[in-house]
């Protein structure tokens, strides 16, 4: 079997997914980040991006983050986000209303926001 | 019907409908406490995985940090006191307000002068009743608090304790809450949230003695510990929202459920009294027939001679 790590995706109220995972992309702070089975413990700070989990079973789930920590230690991952939303979770509609929206009242953070959240929408499809 | 029993018969209704009223209340309490439980049960593991990499950073490098440096002489603390918005939960809110009295009793005793910030409309009104004076005031969420309640009562206090005292800030930060025991109990308790004590949390989160590895920190021990400490102080004051709340449900429904009890036991007494009036007015129409009959009777004779 091949090597493999335990992968908990934890919002504030609730866990949004966990399960087996071979690989983890994630942004960091200081640059976009993947973790592979047996990696140096990390205790990392999250930017607001979409997240990357390759499945053990070949399948990728991606979901939108914003804010939050990674850390990692003895194959376990675990990803803490204040809202964490899964792509299959998120409205493209809504989110696409919501960037038009912020667009318009120039508001940066409901920019990102909502950037974030279709960027993870498309990048699952 | 005679006056007497025609009362009896109007109380009957009235505390009837009161029971009602009050039977539908504990129910809802009740199916409000699962709900609430379930939500304390939901944001555990957030709690424990920030926990984890607080400890971490605490064991594994000697940040300092303003959240967690004890000040040489606290001169001004911080009370966070949790109340409902609503009544009707029995000594809930009372139990509470007695406790964050305590605490403030105690830290004046000890030369601080005390800062108050109140969740919950009860406490509020405690306080503006005695017209003490409240920094800051939540309401409205306390029946179903979210984190996003939690984050808006957590950003003054992480904001007054990062300030210098001298320019108003606070040196200590303490919470009051009810914690949930069991649906019997529910115990007003206080902790001291800041300065955070590291060592102190290094022990909750590896209760067996297992050693946590050295950590890489992305990008710096302090960059990590500045991000992760204000979420550690949301973290648990959002779990103490919802513990509140929880207990909040739990005492209404124990509030509910004796005073449909009392509801139940008043109506029986006044079945019982009105049966006596009932009984009452029939014995005195009796009488007054028997007397009648008998006073026609003596006058008939009479004539009859």
């Amino acid at each position: 079997m091949a090597a493999e790590l335990h992968v908990a995706l934890v919002a504030a109220d609730r866990e949004v997914w966990s399960g087996q995972a071979t690989l983890v992309v994630a942004r960091t702070t200081s640059g976009d980040i993947g973790v592979m089975p047996g990696h140096q413990p990390l205790l990392g700070v999250l930017e607001s991006g979409p997240v990357t989990i390759r499945t053990s079973d070949g399948g990728t789930v991606v979901a939108a983050v914003h804010g939050g920590f990674i850390s990692f230690a003895d194959d376990k991952l675990s990803l803490l986000a204040e809202v964490a939303e899964l792509s299959d979770e998120i409205d493209v509609q809504r989110a696409e209303q919501e960037l038009e929206r912020a667009k318009a009242e120039d508001d940066a953070e409901a920019r990102r926001r909502a950037d974030v959240r279709l960027r993870a929408a498309t990048a699952a499809r | 019907m005679g006056a007497q029993l025609r009362v009896y018969k109007r109380r009957i209704r009235s505390v009837t409908a009161t029971k009602k009223i009050t039977k539908a209340m504990e129910m809802i309490a009740a199916s409000r406490v699962v709900k609430a439980q379930r939500k304390v049960a939901a944001s555990t593991p957030y709690a424990t995985e920030l926990t984890r990499a607080v400890a971490a950073v605490a064991t594994g490098s000697n940040t300092k940090h303003p959240l967690t440096t004890e000040p040489e002489n606290p001169t001004r603390a911080a009370v966070l006191l949790l109340t409902s918005d609503r009544g009707l939960a029995g000594a809930f809110n009372s139990n509470a307000i007695k406790a964050a009295e305590r605490l403030t009793a105690k830290l004046e005793g000890e030369g601080k002068e005390v800062v108050s910030y109140i969740v919950g409309r009860r406490g509020l009104a405690h306080y503006n009743f005695r017209e003490r004076k409240v920094a800051e005031s939540f309401t409205g969420f306390t029946d179903e608090p979210s984190y996003a309640d939690a984050k808006k009562v957590a950003a003054p206090l992480i904001e007054a304790i990062e300030t210098e005292t001298a320019e108003g800030g606070v040196d200590e930060l303490h919470i009051v809450y009810t914690e949930f025991v069991s649906m019997m109990t529910q115990t007003a308790i206080e902790a001291r949230l800041l300065p955070l004590s590291l060592d102190e949390v290094a022990q909750e989160a590896k209760p067996k003695g297992e050693i946590l590895p050295l950590f890489d920190f992305e990008p710096s021990a302090e960059d990590v510990l500045d991000a992760l400490l204000p979420r550690y102080v949301e973290s648990r004051i959002y779990n103490a929202l919802l513990q509140s709340a929880a207990s909040k449900h739990a005492a209404t429904r124990r509030a509910m459920k004796s005073a449909t009890d009392n509801a139940g036991e008043l109506i029986e007494t006044l079945t019982r009294l009105a049966n006596q009036a009932r009984q009452a007015e029939i014995t005195q129409e009796i009488s007054e027939i028997v007397g009648g009959a008998s006073a026609l009777a003596d006058a008939t004779a009479g004539s009859d001679r």
